[in-house]
């Protein structure tokens, strides 16, 4: 057991191990996709207020989701590699951050089209949206700071440090709806609580938040492999793979 | 341990205050960029009170957050600061003397002005005392997340740059309450929540903003 646990630090065995999940992986996202959106776009209830605009959620709430998950992922990845000085936590967290602020930018966008039929206003300074601004911002940020070192270690150090910064945010964001409460609407899904929205509807964003959550895996997969071919350019197993591949 | 704090901070003040008139620029900085709105925006009195809060908090961000270059970069230059840690002073005592240097410096002369600012604004008395409550609670804070950016930016070459976009999305909470405690004063309603908040923000980045910024110090130097 502890065996597989310690091969996840190689970089030549992660590669082979994500060049075989990735088929499977690619699969389900394409499954779950269909199935979520034939749920979500075709066959859930409308509301009975917004009617059809409703199903707009079915691209905004998985999406606002996922861009949180990302940034967490990528503070926590960074803080193992910071901690442990271990090379592939620092390419996980890395390979995070242009995925997170593409999906940070997704929910801002899709948030900005449901908001002019239902609120009157693509954009409103409401504490929820201006927090996933502040949330694209430290993904720039991150981006920024990492490339802006020569030394690729300094930067790995130094972008997780700024993560772990960030993710202090975090939780402010979770929190602001409560704090300020203006006009974004509080969270509808709960673990606690039976959810306040109807059977289909919830199973449609489920699906959807799955087929996002297998999409990102997926994306993220690939984005592992690119960086550690770019970082293990010099060692040998590259440079055969690279020579088969021709 | 409490003697090489303060040496810190009695060194961090001298050098800044002997370097000509430096530390005066972030105070004429606050001046001048306020004084730009009346110009640029209205002078009604009624308007401007209106916008003052927010005039007032952005100013005194931006002030603070020209004022750090200052206090690291020279001495990361010259090698004052490898020196420094290699002296056994360790980093987070370094980042909480020198962000205790760079507000007394610069953070409090903003504190003390802020209230004139108010008075040109228009803002009434009690907005104007909250004004000043809430950036003495506030600026410190700015001090010390400023450190962390500074610090993760001290060895690269358009640091500056990179520093305000590290820094500000990490100043927003600070700014919101800020002029969020002015704006209720000025309509009059309580202010306690607001500038309770920005305390326990101060505590939170007195806790944790010295050992970010004294890794991201290390990072820079090694």
């Amino acid at each position: 057991m502890w065996t597989w646990f310690f091969q996840l630090a190689s970089p030549k065995w992660v590669f082979q191990f994500i060049e075989k999940l990735l088929p499977w992986f690619r699969a389900i996202t394409l499954v779950l996709f269909i199935a979520g959106l034939f749920l979500g776009l075709l066959y859930s209830s409308l509301d009975y207020q917004q009617g059809n605009t409703v199903r707009i959620l079915y691209i905004h709430v998985p999406g606002a989701f996922l861009s949180m998950f990302a940034y967490v992922l990528m503070a926590i990845t960074g803080a193992i590699g910071f901690i442990w000085r271990i090379k592939m936590a620092h390419i996980v967290s890395v390979s995070c951050a242009p995925i997170g602020a593409i999906l940070t930018l997704l929910t801002l966008i899709s948030g900005a089209v449901w908001g002019k039929p239902t609120w009157g206003t693509y954009w409103e300074w409401d504490a929820r949206l201006t927090s996933y601004l502040i949330l694209l911002f430290l993904y720039l940020g991150f981006m920024a700071l990492h490339s802006a070192f020569d030394d690729r270690k300094s930067g790995d150090r130094a972008s997780a440090v700024l993560a772990m910064v960030g993710l202090v945010n975090i939780p402010i964001i979770h929190f602001s709806v409560e704090w300020w409460n203006t006009l974004h609407q509080g969270a509808t899904i709960s673990k606690l609580e039976k959810p306040s929205m109807d059977a289909d509807m919830l199973a449609a964003l489920l699906t959807m938040i799955a087929a996002y959550q297998f999409y990102f895996l997926t994306v993220l997969m690939q984005r592992i492999q690119g960086e550690i071919l770019v970082r293990e350019k010099l060692t040998g197993w590259v440079r055969k793979l690279v020579i088969a591949s021709k | 341990m409490r003697g090489s704090f303060s040496a810190l901070v009695i060194r961090e003040i001298s050098v800044v205050l002997k370097s000509q008139n430096e530390f005066i620029y972030p105070i004429a900085f606050f001046f001048i960029v306020t004084s730009l709105f009346p110009l640029a925006v209205t002078p009604d009195p009624v308007q401007l009170a209106y916008i003052a809060p927010g005039v007032i908090w952005v100013a005194a961000l931006l002030s603070i957050l020209l004022s750090l270059n200052g206090f690291y970069q020279s001495d990361y230059e010259e090698g004052g600061l490898e020196q420094l840690l290699l002296s056994g002073v360790s980093g987070p005592t370094i980042v909480l003397s020198k962000s205790l240097a760079n507000w007394l410096v610069t953070g409090l002369p903003l504190v003390i002005v802020a209230p004139l600012i108010g008075v040109l604004f228009h803002l009434d008395g009690e907005a104007n005392w909250i004004a000043f409550l809430s950036l003495l609670i506030g600026t410190p804070s700015l001090c010390l997340i400023g450190s962390i950016g500074m610090c993760l930016t001290l060895g690269l070459r358009n640091g500056g740059v990179l520093l305000t976009l590290l820094v500000l999305p990490l100043f927003i909470p600070v700014l919101i309450f800020g002029a969020l405690s002015v704006q209720a004063a000025s309509l009059g309603d309580t202010t306690s929540g607001q500038l309770a908040i920005l305390g326990a923000m101060l505590i939170l980045s007195i806790m944790l903003a010295p050992f970010a910024g004294s890794a991201a110090m290390k990072i820079s130097i090694d």
